[in-house]
């Protein structure tokens, strides 16, 4: 009995050995296999928005139609994780054929030699990069070469509740607000009794801070990206918009909105206005409550009209196998017809100009024209080569001040020393 | 681990016997390669996922990162930072308090409910389930639950307070209380955990010793005291040695309660010696930094694990 067991138990490792062993193997084995053949190419393809994932299988079958020689997988990896897996495939020399990049990541990458310029491939192809926003395709230009062809943007705009407007009998705020003007209608829309707030501050940088420290005059970092802009007394004042509105009431405290977000609470009627991305447009669609009870409009204007870009791209890694197939599959990506079907899902605003028009279409209870027009104006996501570092002591500063722990002034200026130290160190 | 090789011990024995002299040697050498072949895959695994990364992470902790696994030799620049680092200072204050409460609290209560649930009660599965559920709940799933209870405008915790006309605290976004916010939750989820061990202990103990005692005229409580607790010594010496490296190493509950990224004002206050390390190593990628971190928290548990084993002869009792 003794022995059958341990003989089993034998069997049962060298099974555990055997498949590990095999696990480990396949995946080169495939790689390898479609490269000697020639014929056959399997590319793989990471992103990491579920709400995506639809219109992004429908162009890699839309693409596998034209170019029956290329299959696309796609790996779908939550946002959460993304960029480390991403960091940890890249150390190990994995990278994915091609994947979503963002602007905090990109120059990080290309530095690095991590993915494969495309500046000759858009040259020999005639692609016109005036089909998308200046500022995208200069988000993903590094050094001189384009790295990937974008493939949506983000803008924001302010989100509103039109019954809570009604109930206080305040007209909707439209493209005449400025800053002042917000504030005094928050204050009136506060009413601490009903715990509704006229508009919610949490210490964002996209959704919040960027765009009123662009509008005052002020900047993040400076265009060279040698030197932080958060000592300016433009970018303080842009900073200042948002703790007085806590200050004085009309916003719930950082606290608060720590512990309950703040689309949590505008979904519930709490909040009467709040600044807000696009991507949130499909989101406030699905919601039964803010379905038909909420719009967006233009920010309210500062001493400049302009507010903050950001859009994702589609990159090629640089030890890709098939680099000709991949490139093909990116151009298919970034042309109008991948846009279209992206526009068409309503999931996020695709890049190439002209077709931004079908996903307005998609949801036609949002004036949603404003983020299109707000891309025109619009400055680029500040980032540097290695964004991570001082993006996570913004946060915690900004935090700190936003939390009355410590003023707003000595907080930026912190942040600009040590940005600057950074910075010098990139 | 011990229990396992104890019960095997004996029937190895019964089969070696019966052979004769020349055979046992060769039987034993059989044995050997046996006993070998059985501990390989702990042994391996031990070797390639916890030595190994322990001998890459000190050497790891003198060096610069530069992302994508480059790094260059650093000396003890990463350790001379560390020392600069106001938040090592909090982390280090926040894991010692976390650990002085938390792991006696938790022992203390773990043992009142184990003392409970051994007794022949109706349904008495049901409470041990109930107890022990927490343990298999992720503790992402806890994490979401307690946000909630502990929500100081729309939690339950608080709503309660509230109806006796208490106004509750802002348990997770107060820096002043957070932290023991996170230590409430960690005990209630560590108990159902000890409660196992220590319902073994005590079924371990051999009922004469309290049918004497009775005949002698023993309360209840001076049984516990002279009976249960001096003969549940090596269980509580195990939980309090296993209880205590998890302890210090604290992470998961304060990143998801307390979150990172959403601005809370507690977060700071409120990190520990591994909430350092992750933000460190995988938010703002400084690896080394990162290592170095760990290895404060290496020699800070070997440290205190040492002492705990020096002083078990004083009073844990083997019988």
């Amino acid at each position: 009995m003794k022995k059958l067991v341990s003989i089993a138990m034998a069997a049962l490792l060298v099974a555990v050995a055997g498949c590990s062993g095999g696990g480990q193997s396949s995946a080169p084995a495939g790689t390898t296999d479609s490269a000697a053949s020639g014929e056959k190419v399997t590319l793989t393809y990471a992103l990491w928005d579920k709400n995506q994932m639809p219109a992004m299988e429908e162009m890699a079958k839309k693409f596998n139609e034209k170019n029956p020689n290329v299959d696309i997988k796609i790996e779908l990896t939550p946002n959460k994780q993304y960029w480390t897996k991403m960091e940890a495939a890249a150390t190990g020399g994995t990278l994915p054929d091609i994947f979503w990049i963002n602007g905090p990541r990109i120059i990080k990458y290309a530095d690095n030699d991590m993915l494969l310029p495309i500046t000759d491939q858009i040259k020999a192809d005639g692609i016109d990069l005036n089909n998308y926003p200046k500022a995208l395709v200069d988000l993903y230009t590094y050094d001189g070469q384009n790295y990937a062809l974008p493939k949506d943007f983000d803008t924001i705009g302010l989100w509103y509740n039109k019954k809570l407007f009604d109930d206080a009998k305040v007209p909707y705020p439209d493209e005449t607000w400025d800053w002042n003007k917000l504030k005094e209608v928050a204050k009136q829309l506060t009413d601490e009794k009903k715990g509704v707030w006229g508009i919610a501050a949490p210490p964002y940088g996209q959704d919040g801070f960027y765009n009123t420290i662009l509008q005052n005059g002020g900047y993040i970092i400076s265009e060279d990206k040698k030197t932080s802009g958060y000592d300016k007394p433009e970018t303080i004042e842009g900073l200042k918009f948002w703790t007085d509105l806590i200050n004085e009431k009309a916003s719930p405290t950082a606290a608060q909105l720590s512990e309950t977000e703040a689309t949590q609470l505008f979904e519930s009627g709490k909040i009467a206005m709040m600044y807000n991305g696009s991507w949130m447009a499909s989101a406030f669609h699905k919601n039964e409550y803010t379905k038909d009870k909420v719009d967006v409009t233009y920010l309210p204007k500062g001493k400049e009209n302009t507010s903050v870009i950001h859009g994702l791209g589609n990159v090629i890694s640089a030890n890709t196998k098939h680099p000709k197939e991949a490139w093909e599959f990116v151009k298919f990506l970034g042309s109008k017809e991948g846009a279209e079907i992206l526009a068409k899902s309503g999931a996020a605003i695709p890049a190439f100009n002209g077709t931004q028009d079908t996903w307005m279409q998609s949801m036609p209870n949002f004036h949603l024209k404003i983020f299109i027009d707000q891309a025109a104006v619009a400055k680029p996501y500040p980032i540097s080569k290695d964004t991570a570092k001082w993006a996570k002591l913004e946060t915690e500063l900004m935090t700190k001040a936003w939390a009355g722990q410590m003023s707003v002034e000595d907080a930026s200026k912190e942040l600009a020393q040590k940005m600057n130290e950074m910075l010098s160190q990139e | 681990m011990n229990a396992m090789s104890s019960q095997l011990q004996p029937e190895m024995h019964a089969a070696v016997q019966p052979k004769t002299n020349k055979s046992l040697n060769r039987m034993k050498r059989s044995d050997w390669f046996w006993a070998y072949l059985m501990i390989a895959p702990t042994l391996i695994g031990l070797g390639v996922f916890y030595l190994w990364p322990i001998v890459q992470t000190i050497y790891l902790s003198f060096t610069k990162w530069g992302g994508f696994g480059k790094y260059k030799w650093a000396g003890l620049h990463n350790y001379e930072l560390l020392l600069k680092d106001p938040n090592l200072w909090i982390a280090l204050k926040n894991t010692l308090i976390y650990t002085v409460i938390a792991v006696p609290v938790g022992i203390a209560i773990s043992i009142f409910i184990a003392v409970l649930l051994n007794q022949k009660i109706k349904g008495i599965s049901i409470y041990r389930t109930l107890y022990f559920l927490p343990v298999v709940t992720m503790a992402a799933a806890v994490a979401m639950v307690w946000r909630w209870l502990y929500n100081a405008d729309y939690g339950l915790i608080n709503y309660l307070l509230g109806s006796i006309g208490i106004e509750g605290p802002r348990w997770i976004s107060d820096p002043a209380i957070a932290l023991y916010a996170v230590i409430i939750v960690a005990v209630w989820s560590s108990i159902g955990y000890n409660m196992v061990i220590f319902l073994a202990g005590l079924q371990g103990i051999p009922r004469s010793y309290y049918e004497a005692a009775e005949i002698d005229g023993a309360g209840p409580v001076r049984m516990f005291f002279k009976i249960t607790l001096p003969l549940l010594t090596p269980s509580i010496f195990f939980v309090s040695i296993t209880s205590l490296i998890g302890a210090f190493q604290v992470f998961d509950l304060i990143y998801l309660m307390l979150g990172s990224k959403m601005g809370n004002p507690a977060t700071e206050q409120t990190q520990t010696m591994a909430y350092l390390f992750f933000t460190n190593g995988f938010e703002s990628g400084n690896g080394g930094y990162a290592a170095a971190v760990a290895v404060v928290l290496l020699v800070m548990i070997l440290i205190v694990t040492a002492i705990q084993m020096k002083l078990q002869k004083k009073w844990v009792h083997y019988d």
